[in-house]
């Protein structure tokens, strides 16, 4: 187990230093600079704009300016931000308890939804409560995050007046009150991503309980006697949640580029935001930060999925 | 226009011959605005220069104001006045930093932390031209209490041109020399007769970072300095908390120089997002206080505030949408190179085709469908502060005017009704910015091109490429390689010699300058180089807006650009709150005016 740990680690450093060397390739080749506010600023005399180019290497091949990257960044330096001129590791750290936050409490929104409805609807298929699950499923996931978001917005903000769609990071409140508004405020982002998780999370758990509980074992189970929860509970479930979980370890990186879009339309402080922010500002160094994060998240998920996998099914073998 | 006969009038209103409103007739005689007479007046020193801000502060106590909110779709990233690259960046600094001074709406200075603005009569501005010299207030603390003194003032001038330190203001600051006259007194001096001397220390490039805290971070180690983050500034509100892109928070500073200021107890900027969510924040559901450059649609703006919530602030700027009309030939390479400034564009240096171009140019339909109060239609270049704005231009959409303009000419139509010269075809690329309102201008145009016998190919960019300085790029804006463009272009300051510089020869953007001369037309003319370098050395202030409006005017008439709207910044503010906005400074040049008028 733990040899099949370390190999599949060192496969990942390989693919991982692949990735960047793409990612750094695209953004060199990217059209634009971080300077463009200068450029077209007339009081700014085109030196300082020269100035800031070679202060920062941009003027090197991008070999150099990769391997440069590559060499501090084993050394744990992450580069600062053209724009901002703070440290990337430090940007990036500042957003990321608010990304957890939100991106958590979604998936465990998702969940909450998705666990019952898809149980229930697998238990009676074909019934009216599945094609309603099914059909709102439907809707749930066919509906881009931008425009559920748009419309929370205009329901809850503007029509009603009940919720804020200006999410802020840090309130001034404490106690009851602190927790009141940060719960108004995440009440329509979290939603917005935990519906559209939760909706194709229904499906694939109807799915997945309908193919085990056909099986011969569940008849047995059934035919012993046994009552229909513990069936379900102990026998069904159980074996259905297999592929489940993988799909939901392999899913965090999509969560978190659904968080992008989101995160821009509630102007919650996260990650997404971060990288949206810095796109628009040529800011190199952060795209490349926040991305080649995302890509470590899409290996690491890959192993972790591996592995949960095989702890869940003793029938898979590490070798 | 007649400077000698101005100044017989303008001694006559200082002497009391001739009584101020007298002199702002005699002038309208003359098709000049009561504005720009006002302002000749305040230019000769026969008017007072505005003492304070006429924004009507009225509360009588600083603070109990409770919390002003303002959004910004776009954050401020950092807090250094010295490294502030846009607008969002030298706004977040001017929360915290202030200036000597800073410019109000009309144009004119207002004291910040200098004790008075410096003029010939309080013997401020040397009588050659060659030095200023500022008093500073002694009464002001930094936010950590140490004394403001002119030792902070000579340190920023050190600061700011240490090339290492790779600061943005480098240029405002190279070009001057500053001494120390006494503990508070700082006098400025140039290596040549200026007449625009307000810029060093002033406005948005001015603001004065504190000595005692940046002393050890210069050059270099300017990356490192602790304050970058969290500033340590002079103004009414001092700093609590900062996320960059995020948020920028202050809370009332208690030990401000001025008087029952500032009214609210803190201010928080949050960033992000977008315009059209920001103005529905202050404008329809009220939740936030002030919204930043809302550059969205006029009909849109106009339906969020029929809630009633809010209203929209349209302040005047020198900004302009234009049109620049191509001077070298784009589509072939002398000496490997594309529009060299040897080559002569084949169709479009035909005045004749300029003539007729600027006849098909629909401003007051560009106005009243596409931009509403967000542009204004103009014949003029610069159009703003009203002193240097030319009575001589005028503008008309006329398209048989340009029919039997091209006509005249002999460019006689041909195949698919394209006119044609010696076999040269009346077909042109017009590129701009990927944009809505530019590709619907650029339509509009084409439209009325298309029915004077002129093809137009449209041609749009995407912005990052269009802006960018990118010297590898083809399609930049800089490098202008078609035969028309169209972008807008700011005047940062209430002056536009800098502004009209876009003209001059020497400034022609080529490939041996990188495509970094700011005269992008490449426009050539001798008369215009000796106009406006006339205006530079000219110190007389009505002699001088005479030969910068005289600069516009050449512009014009020659049709070397086809200016389309002016554009003022468009914010919003909820109803109650009673703000101090000006289009020649930051946003919050003025915050310590701000206050909420429970009344209304």
């Amino acid at each position: 187990m733990l040899q099949y740990f370390a190999r599949r680690l060192m496969v990942a450093i390989p693919s991982l230093l692949g990735i960047s060397v793409v990612l750094f390739t695209v953004l060199a080749l990217a059209p634009g600079d971080p300077f463009e506010e200068l450029a077209t600023n007339p009081a700014i005399p085109p030196e300082v704009r020269e100035n800031l180019r070679t202060q920062f290497g941009l003027d090197d091949p991008v070999h150099i300016r990769y391997l440069r990257w590559l060499l501090a960044m084993l050394q744990g330096d992450w580069g600062y931000s053209f724009v901002s001129r703070v440290n990337v590791d430090d940007l990036i750290l500042q957003r990321l308890p608010t990304t957890i936050l939100i991106i958590g409490s979604s998936q465990i929104l998702a969940l909450l939804i998705a666990l019952p409805v898809g149980i229930m609807a697998a238990r009676r298929p074909y019934s009216v409560f599945d094609q309603v699950a099914n059909t709102l499923a439907f809707i749930g996931f066919s509906l881009p995050t931008f425009f559920t978001g748009l419309l929370l917005i205009l329901l809850f903000s503007i029509a009603l007046d009940w919720l804020p769609f200006v999410y802020r990071a840090d309130i001034d409140a404490t106690g009851w009150r602190w927790w009141w508004e940060h719960l108004r405020q995440s009440i329509m982002p979290v939603l917005v991503l935990g519906l559209f998780q939760g909706a194709a999370l229904t499906r694939f758990v109807r799915s997945a309980m309908l193919d085990v509980i056909r099986l011969d074992y569940v008849t047995t189970a059934r035919s012993k006697g046994l009552p229909e929860r513990t069936v379900i509970n102990r026998h069904v479930v159980r074996n259905a949640l297999i592929p489940v979980v993988t799909l939901m370890a392999l899913q965090v990186p999509a969560v978190f580029g659904g968080a992008i879009v989101t995160e821009q339309i509630f102007r919650v402080p996260g990650i997404g935001s971060l990288l949206i922010s810095a796109v628009l500002a040529n800011d190199t160094p952060v795209i490349m930060a926040v991305t080649f994060v995302l890509s470590v998240l899409v290996v690491l998920c890959n192993l972790l999925a591996d592995i949960i996998y095989g702890w869940l099914d003793p029938r898979i073998s590490y070798r | 226009m007649d400077h000698e006969k101005l100044h017989r009038l303008v001694g006559a209103v200082k002497s009391g011959r001739l009584s101020r409103r007298g002199f702002v007739r005699r002038l309208a005689a003359v098709g000049l605005t009561a504005p720009m007479a006002t302002q000749i007046l305040a230019l000769a020193g026969a008017a007072p220069a505005a003492a304070q801000a006429p924004s009507g502060y009225t509360p009588t106590r600083a603070g109990g104001g409770g919390p002003l909110k303002i959004l910004y779709w776009q954050g401020a990233t950092l807090l250094n006045p010295h490294f502030a690259v846009g607008t969002k960046d030298q706004d977040g600094s001017r929360l915290f930093y202030e200036p000597l001074a800073g410019w109000a709406p009309d144009g004119t200075l207002v004291p910040f932390l200098a004790a008075e603005i410096p003029s010939v009569e309080n013997g401020g501005l040397a009588q050659d031209g060659r030095s200023v010299t500022w008093t500073l207030r002694r009464d002001v603390k930094w936010h950590d209490g140490e004394q403001f003194s002119a030792d902070d003032v000579i340190f920023n001038h050190e600061y700011a041109t240490n090339p290492a330190t790779a600061s943005v203001t480098i240029g405002t600051y190279r070009d001057v020399k500053v001494e120390k006259v006494d503990d508070f007194t700082v006098r400025v001096h140039f290596d040549k007769p200026t007449p625009f001397w307000a810029e060093a220390f002033v406005g948005t490039r001015g603001m004065i970072i504190p000595r005692h805290k940046f002393r050890d971070f210069v050059g270099d180690k300017s990356r490192d300095a602790p304050t970058n983050l969290s500033p340590v500034g002079t103004s009414a509100y001092r700093f609590t908390e900062f996320k960059p892109g995020d948020i920028v928070k202050g809370e009332r500073n208690p030990g401000y120089y001025l008087a029952s200021r500032p009214y609210f107890d803190t201010v928080e900027v949050k960033g992000g997002g977008d315009a059209v969510s920001a103005a529905r924040a202050v404008l329809q559901t009220g939740e936030w206080d002030y919204a930043w450059n809302l550059q969205v649609e006029d009909e849109i703006l106009k339906r969020l505030e029929a809630a009633g919530r809010g209203r929209v602030n349209i302040v005047d700027t020198g900004n302009i949408e234009f049109i620049q009309l191509q001077n070298t030939d784009p589509w072939t390479e002398v000496e490997g190179e594309r529009g060299s400034v040897k080559s002569r564009h084949p169709t479009l240096t035909d005045p004749a085709v300029r003539e007729a171009l600027n006849l098909l140019v629909d401003r007051k339909a560009i106005q009243d469908f596409i931009y509403g109060r967000t542009g204004i239609a103009t014949a003029n270049y610069v159009n703003n502060p009203p002193r240097f704005r030319s009575p001589n231009t005028s503008f008309e959409f006329n398209i048989a005017k340009a029919n039997e303009i091209l006509d005249r000419g002999g460019w006689t139509r041909g195949a698919g009704g394209i006119r044609a010269k010696d076999g040269r075809q009346l077909k042109f690329v017009f590129q701009t910015s990927i944009n809505a309102p530019r590709q619907k201008t650029q339509a509009i145009i084409k439209q009325a091109c298309q029915r004077a016998g002129i093809e137009l190919e449209l041609k749009s960019v995407t912005a990052s490429v269009f802006f960018s300085s990118d010297v590898a790029n083809p399609d930049t804006y800089t490098k202008f390689f078609a035969d028309m463009q169209m972008y807008t272009t700011t005047m940062s300051q209430p002056d536009p010699q800098i502004f009209m510089e876009a003209f001059v020869s020497w400034e022609a953007s080529t490939r041996e300058n990188k495509w970094q001369g700011r005269n992008i037309t490449r426009w050539r003319s001798e008369e215009y180089d000796r106009t406006w370098r006339a205006a530079t050395a000219e110190l007389d202030p009505i002699k001088r807006a005479a030969l910068l409006i005289q600069c516009n005017d050449l512009v014009i008439q020659n049709r070397v650009v086809i200016p389309v709207v002016a554009r003022p910044l468009v914010s919003a503010s909820s109803r109650t709150l009673r703000d101090s906005l000006s289009g020649w400074d930051n946003t919050f040049w003025n915050l310590r005016d701000w206050f909420r008028d429970r009344q209304s």
